[in-house]
């Protein structure tokens, strides 16, 4: 049985190790079933995101069950969440599945594919609007990858191997 | 000491090449289109097995081409709106063309017998074509579906006046507040300039 709470509001606490400073993301909405949680943001609550300046690395991917080489890459993105502290390195996988998508296609892959790192769905349709403050370089295909610590934001309109995903963190680590 | 100059001038010569190579592919990743280039024709096969060309179109005034497939949700999402496109503009001069880009080894909901199943369907009213080897989508620079690209035929050719979007809600056509193609083409059927040349959207990856 599937069942979808809707959190007004509810409250997503990124804190640091060293508790330097308080991030809150603002989730306008959360899907929970069988055991996974799906928070949904729009841009405006997204974006705070990518200039979090805690110290931490951020590897945020933009894909889709539906995209295959998202899907083909995903392995790579879990390794580096594995392989990296929490402190250090922060992986979030933010889903632009179709909201209606969430529970029949979403959570049974992340639940099926046990997805460790942090899953998170961007629903936002007015993409002209958002893409290009995620990088004006954006033709707005994904998969997309942003690596971004402090102020340092590099963007990737590209598919990834390990050693080119992990060769990329380390440029900015 | 000479060996040392030669050598030196060897490294160099090839740290200068090894520049260009990066240069010229960097280069090559940037094809595509851009607002008033000529776009090219084609003969692609239509699901009723006929060969289209944009030149067939005698009496057209441009075209909506349109890169879109079976097996993208985004695509699925604009179906609907697609074919109200081509019933408002087909009588205007502005007919559809539909042509599906991806590679049905890579997506086999998107092989040509498929194509055919999907338009039936659906009730396409516009040519669904299939760019069987992959060769025209790079030309254009489409990079995902749906993309979007409004062609206005002149003397000198099919000349690109609008690349992107639909509108501005792929989810919920209730909630559009910006329909770019359809504004791109009464400025066109004005002969004005297109407001909005350019948008950004989600679509998936051609690419596989």
């Amino acid at each position: 049985m599937l069942k979808r709470i809707l959190y007004i509001g509810l409250i997503v606490i990124f804190i640091n190790c060293k508790g330097e400073q308080k991030i809150t993301l603002n989730a306008t909405d959360t899907f929970k079933s069988n055991g996974v949680e799906i928070p949904v943001y729009d841009f405006e609550s997204f974006k705070p995101l990518l200039t979090i300046n805690d110290g931490k690395t951020r590897v945020i991917n933009f894909w889709a069950t539906w995209c295959k080489p998202c899907v083909a890459e995903l392995p790579y993105f879990e390794l580096i969440n594995s392989r990296y502290s929490d402190d250090e390195v922060e992986v979030i996988l933010v889903s632009l599945d179709l909201p209606k998508q969430v529970e029949s296609k979403l959570i049974p892959f992340v639940k099926k594919q046990k997805i460790e790192s942090k899953v998170i769905l961007l629903d936002d349709p007015d993409a002209n609007t958002w893409i290009p403050k995620v990088n004006k370089n954006w033709s707005g295909s994904i998969p997309a990858t942003i690596i971004c610590k402090g102020g340092t934001v590099n963007f990737y309109e590209r598919s990834f191997t390990y050693n080119e995903l992990e060769k990329e963190l380390k440029k900015i680590l | 000491m000479k060996t040392l100059k030669i050598l030196v001038g060897v490294a160099f010569i090839i740290a200068i090449s090894a520049f260009a190579i990066d240069k010229v592919s960097n280069s090559k990743t940037e094809v595509g289109y851009s607002i008033g280039d000529i776009a090219t024709d084609f003969k692609l096969k239509n699901i009723d097995n006929t060969d289209i060309s944009l030149a067939d179109y005698k009496d057209a005034k441009g075209f909506i081409v349109i890169f879109t497939c079976n097996h993208c949700p985004y695509s699925v999402a604009y179906e609907d709106r697609i074919i109200a496109l081509d019933k408002k503009f087909k009588t205007k001069g502005y007919p559809v063309i539909a042509i599906n880009p991806n590679n049905p080894q890579a997506y086999p909901d998107d092989s040509f017998d498929n194509m055919i199943i999907r338009a039936k369907d659906k009730g396409f009213t516009f040519p669904y074509l299939f760019d069987d080897g992959q060769k025209i989508y790079p030309q254009y620079g489409a990079t995902k579906t749906p993309h979007v690209y409004v062609l206005e035929k002149t003397d000198k050719g099919n000349i690109v006046r609008y690349i992107g979007a639909i509108d501005n809600n792929y989810k919920d056509t209730s909630s559009v507040t910006k329909k770019y193609v359809e504004d791109a083409i009464h400025a066109l059927l004005k002969g004005e300039k297109v407001p909005l040349e350019i948008t950004k959207a989600i679509g998936c990856s051609i690419k596989a």
